[in-house]
């Protein structure tokens, strides 16, 4: 096997030779989240994870600390302290504006090896999946994925970490003994922040970032915004899915109505992304994105243990089919068996008639085709 | 897609039971993957379409390695099936039961062992695991950059590529040197099936098993033994929620169903 045509020689791919690990079980370090910000705002994942660190960090004994990395407004610092933490370490360089990767990676691993925290959170987002896997290895340790629900062992003070595994059929406890720090990704909206509370005090720590740290393989050269409808499922509280029995791409249009009229993000089966009505981003379900908002309202998907695997943390699930077999109402809470041409049209208006009467402004909502967002 | 230089493409693929039904050990908390067909993970479809694609448009070539019980080598045949150039797996007892880690160790180290590669193209994750963090695992330890949750290959050319990436709130066009390490979406691709030659290929290719000791990984550092995670338990969650059910007989019966669904979401307080 040999590349032709290259202009440089490649530098070989060697993996570094193994190192001890970083820290032992015994270590009595912090409980740490990685707060996330976009565009200098602290985005809603960080006050989760503080919610979920406070308690880890109270029944521990232990301080909480906020890392933030990249610039980021004041006010957004002072309410990482406001919502549970005992110190927020903020790497404001303008290199960390946007992940890229290996700053980030750099920065965080200087960090915890200087200050070796215990337990290290962080959303199980896009940014939070790819740093802390690049981070686990280089600090030798474990990492567990997409976690729902986290305590610690009574005795051993070890971190139980709990997670939906094979498409959410079985729930498997994970623990990291003999590693430190103990490392997990949280599946966002699985926990409610705390409320601000104006009075809490806490140290905010600007840490320099030496330039080695910052160099970059990568470049960002531009962004497209997705649409406000977006394809952000995995945070939103309320999602609006459609499926086949939407029958054409035209009447998909009622699922994007009816979620403006709610504020809801859309969701799809993927047989709708597959017909090209909606972009991939929106697909739900095991090769799709996994959700857990507070309603999942779905009308004419059949419920396929695929589609199933990616709502299975969905707090309420509402569901309109007109095939009473259709496997997604042993999952619904509230299921409804009639032709959803004749139910969504009827819940828009009465939804219309409820907002009027509670005398909020009823600018009718347009109705959408199918976002650019996703090339089908 | 533009025209590329010829690519060394490596793609690390996963064999994954083809059903949801899967069963996991209890004492052990390793799945049982007996008595369940087995196929290639379908989120790295995307990647060997990618990695075909890539490799067709400049003359280069694409290695799909797995690691795995030695029936994994059929998921390698089938890549090879499609279009990929050769394969090998790694398999022994010395693997079993790795976690995401001690994987993208063992990952590693095999492709440090071939000869010098641009590219290694992986899915997104896996859908048994589905931790997707295998891909960046395995750049960490090559110290390569690594792109996630890539859509789309724009161009290349000078060393780099251009890709787009899916995140939240948008889609990133980002420009990375090489060699580095992709991990693709679905968007990315549509994966092709096998042809008649494709296959006639993949039953006439030699697919060499390596050992620990053939990529020169520290066994300390692999299988159960050498995770720094361990499943210490396993609970099947109900799944039934048994809820309420209405099946409107008329246009009365439907009118009060829909103000059902108002009254659910009034008790949510989402109105
Ligand atoms: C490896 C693999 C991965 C997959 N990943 C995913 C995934 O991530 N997400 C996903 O969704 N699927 C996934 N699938 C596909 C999955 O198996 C199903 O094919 C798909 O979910 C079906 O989509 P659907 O429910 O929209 O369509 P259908 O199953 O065709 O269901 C349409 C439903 O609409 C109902 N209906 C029809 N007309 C009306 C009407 N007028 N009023 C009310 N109801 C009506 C019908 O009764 C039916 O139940 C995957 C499959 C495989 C093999
Ligand atoms: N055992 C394996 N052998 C080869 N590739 C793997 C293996 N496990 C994971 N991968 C690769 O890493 C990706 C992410 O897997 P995971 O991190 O397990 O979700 C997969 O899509 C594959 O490309």
């Amino acid at each position: 096997m040999k590349g032709k045509g290259k202009q440089a020689a490649p530098k070989k791919a060697q993996p570094r030779a193994t190192v001890p690990h970083l820290g032992s079980a015994q270590e009595r370090g912090e409980v740490w989240v990685l707060a996330e910000q976009r565009g200098g705002i602290v985005q809603r994942i960080s006050f989760e994870l503080l919610a979920r660190g406070r308690a880890l960090a109270d029944r521990l004994a232990v301080e909480l600390t906020a890392v933030l990395l990249g610039p980021t407004a004041q006010p957004g610092l002072r309410e990482l302290i406001e919502r549970g933490a005992d110190r927020v370490i903020h790497v404001d360089a303008a290199a960390l504006e946007h992940f890229l990767g290996e700053p980030h990676m750099r920065v965080l691993e200087c960090l915890i090896k200087a200050r070796r925290p215990q337990i290290v959170l962080a959303g199980a987002t896009t940014t939070g999946r790819t740093l802390m896997p690049l981070v686990a290895v280089r600090c030798r340790t474990g990492l567990t994925a997409d976690c729902t629900h986290l305590e610690i062992e009574a005795g051993t003070g070890h971190l139980l970490q709990v997670r939906p595994a094979i498409g959410g059929n079985i729930m498997a406890t994970i623990k990291s003994p003999r590693h430190r720090p103990q490392m997990a990704t949280v599946r966002p909206r699985s926990m409610a922040p705390l409320k601000a509370d104006s009075k809490r005090r806490g140290e905010i720590i600007i840490e320099q970032a030496p330039a080695e740290l910052l160099a970059s393989r990568i470049r960002r050269l531009s962004f497209e915004a997705a649409e406000a409808d977006g394809a952000n499922l995995p945070e939103a509280p309320v999602i609006i899915a459609g499926g086949r029995g939407l029958k054409k791409r035209e009447s998909f249009g009622l699922i994007h109505e009816l979620a403006s009229l709610l504020g809801a993000a859309v969701g799809a089966s993927r047989d709708a992304v597959d017909r090209g009505w909606i972009g991939y981003p929106h697909q739900v379900g095991l090769s799709g994105k996994t959700v857990s908002p507070r309603l999942y309202l779905c009308a004419g998907i059949s419920g396929s243990v695929q589609h199933l695997a990616g709502i299975k943390t969905a707090e309420n699930i509402i569901a309109i089919n007109n095939n009473p077999d259709a496997p997604i109402f042993n999952i619904a809470d509230y299921g409804v068996v009639a032709d959803l041409f004749e139910v969504l049209p009827l819940l828009m208006k009465k939804l219309a008639a409820y907002k009027a009467a509670k005398g909020e402004p009823t600018e009718s909502a347009p109705a959408r085709g199918a976002p650019a967002g996703g090339v089908s | 897609m533009a025209t590329l230089e010829a690519m060394n493409i490596v793609i690390p693929i996963k064999q994954v039971p083809e059903t949801s039904k899967v069963k996991m050990d209890p004492t052990t908390g390793v799945m049982v993957r007996q008595g369940v067909e087995a196929i290639i993970n379908p989120l790295d479809l995307y990647a060997i379409e990618v990695g075909i694609e890539l490799a067709a448009s400049g003359g280069g070539r694409t290695t799909v390695i797995s690691m795995g019980p030695p029936a994994a080598e059929t998921a390698i045949r089938e890549a090879i099936a499609m279009g990929c150039d050769e394969g090998g797996l790694l398999s022994g007892r010395e693997f079993a039961g790795s976690d995401t880690w001690a994987t993208s160790y063992a990952l590693a180290r095999a492709i440090a062992t071939l000869p010098p590669c641009d590219l290694i193209l992986c899915g997104e994750r896996a859908t048994d695991g589905d931790t997707g963090q295998v891909g960046p695992g395995i750049a960490a330890w090559l110290d390569l950059p690594v792109v996630t949750y890539v859509s789309g290959i724009l161009r290349g050319g000078e060393g780099r590529l251009v890709v787009r990436r899916l995140v939240e709130d948008g889609c990133e066009t980002l420009e990375v040197e090489l060699p580095c390490v992709l991990t693709v979406v679905k968007e990315a691709a549509y994966p092709r099936l096998p042809t008649l030659r494709g296959k006639q290929r993949a039953r006439a290719a030699r697919v060499p098993v390596w050992t620990a000791a053939d990529i020169g990984a520290d066994v300390g550092a692999l299988g159960l033994e050498g995770s720094p995670t361990r499943v210490v338990k396993i609970e099947s969650p109900t799944v039934a929620r048994h809820g309420q059910i209405c099946t409107p007989k008329d246009p009365g019966q439907v009118e009060a169903a829909v103000e059902g669904i108002i009254a659910y979401m009034e008790k949510l307080d989402l109105l």
